[in-house]
């Protein structure tokens, strides 16, 4: 902490009771509830209180810092900013991260307007400038904010781990404005995937094992991964920029990885190749969600033709089977 | 490396007649998307904005219009099962992302 002149030590605020401390250390229980997180366990209790909170022992002249009331923007925060005093503002977002939430608009100049009137920063804080996260800003517009507040926003990088370096400079660089999205940053989302869709394709998997029908249980289990996991590891090889032709060949791929083991014949594999094809697709094409790079326009696009395509090859694989089991 | 989405398919556009080069679009763009060249900016990649309008937000004079929306499947269908805009439904008691 930097040394204040005594002069200065006099008119610096304490923190009433409205603010909360907060320590940037990152325990077992954090650890825990971000893992939790990410398998989407217990969401609700992923939120933060909105308001401001008191990092070290800020100063009128500490940055401020704005966050999301989701615990893993949060923490991505406070983790990042050892050794600094800092205010932390707290937006209430519901308790969703910065980038959705930025993209519905409850990370918002609203919300950010509200939020720095309500918690009387500007009684708290001798200069006006807020930092907020680059991902925020779908959501906020910096010379409204500017207007309604006074405080001026400085869009920090997109992820917390460049605010040190952040800091450092004094700006971005393009590096740190870019959103990152390797092999790490996919497969991190994966488990959500496979959760949401896991709810359908698991029991009914275990059905059809349990029913005797093991090559198909197999099959299902396949499609869920094909689209859930191999599509998130591998999305920059699989061939084609839409998410439904990449899952439907990683479903087609999986299918043939599993063929030696089910002991189908020709007709019975090809038969059930595009059911799985066309489930593989359609999970995959559910990672646009999760994905940084897909527009709206595209996703529309790309929708129109993939779930008729879905469809139809769904009911060519059934048309199959039933062709064999009732001629 | 850099990862493309569909081509020719994104909604943004430049008035750069109203452009002021303050390059705040160059700063909140998380796809480098613009440029500032002598004092305006310019669009390097149309194909790389996942329209998430960051860039409009922040452009005090205008300049850039864009349909900002969500890049997400289950939004679609969620909003044509509803009848309303694209919604991930990242609401009350759910989070999709």
């Amino acid at each position: 902490m930097s040394q204040n002149p005594a002069g200065e030590a006099a008119a610096r605020p304490t923190p009433g009771p409205a603010v909360e401390s907060v320590t940037p250390d990152y325990t077992a229980a954090d650890r825990f509830a971000s893992w939790k997180a990410r398998w989407g366990i217990g969401r609700l209790g992923c939120r933060i209180k909105p308001g401001l909170y008191a990092l070290g022992t800020p100063s009128a002249a500490s940055r401020v810092f704005a966050s999301a009331n989701y615990r893993l923007s949060f923490d991505a925060l406070r983790r990042n900013l050892k050794g600094l005093d800092a205010w932390l503002l707290v937006l209430d977002t519901k308790g969703i991260n910065v980038w959705c939430a930025a993209g519905k608009g409850a990370f918002g100049t609203l919300e950010l307007t509200r939020s720095i009137l309500g918690t009387g920063l500007e009684k708290l804080v001798s200069h006006r400038n807020i930092t907020l996260p680059q991902l925020g800003a779908p959501g906020v517009s910096a010379h409204r904010v500017k207007a309604y507040t006074g405080f001026s926003v400085t869009y920090g990088p997109a992820r917390a781990e460049d605010i040190p370096e952040f800091l450092r400079l004094g700006a971005t660089t393009p590096e740190m404005r870019g959103v990152r999205f390797g092999i790490m940053e996919r497969l991190v989302l994966a488990p959500v995937q496979l959760v949401i869709f896991g709810k359908y394709l698991v029991p009914a998997s275990l059905l059809l094992y349990f029913s005797g029908l093991k090559a198909d249980a197999a099959l299902t289990a396949g499609a869920l991964l094909a689209g859930g996991l191999v599509l998130p590891a591998l999305l920059p090889w699989l061939p084609g920029r839409s998410f439904s032709v990449k899952g439907a060949l990683a479903g087609l791929a999986v299918t043939a990885v599993l063929a030696p083991f089910l002991g189908l014949d020709a007709y019975q594999l090809a038969a059930r190749a595009p059911i799985c094809a066309a489930a593989a697709s359609f999970i995959a094409m559910d990672f646009t969600g999760a994905s940084t790079y897909t527009s709206l326009s595209g996703v529309k696009k790309e929708m129109r033709a993939a779930l008729p395509a879905q469809a139809l090859s769904l009911l060519a694989g059934l048309a199959m089977l039933a062709l064999k089991r009732f001629l | 490396m850099t990862l493309k989405y569909l081509p020719g398919v994104a909604t943004l556009k430049l008035a750069t007649a109203r452009c002021t080069g303050c390059g705040m679009c160059v700063k909140v763009c998380p796809r480098a998307v613009f440029v500032i060249k002598e004092g305006k900016a310019v669009v390097t990649d149309a194909d790389l904005c996942m329209e998430c309008g960051a860039c409009a937000m922040n452009c005090a004079p205008e300049a850039v219009t864009v349909t900002k929306g969500v890049g997400c499947a289950q939004a679609v269908i969620k909003g044509f099962l509803r009848g309303t805009e694209p919604d991930c439904g990242c609401g009350d008691d759910t989070s999709c992302c």
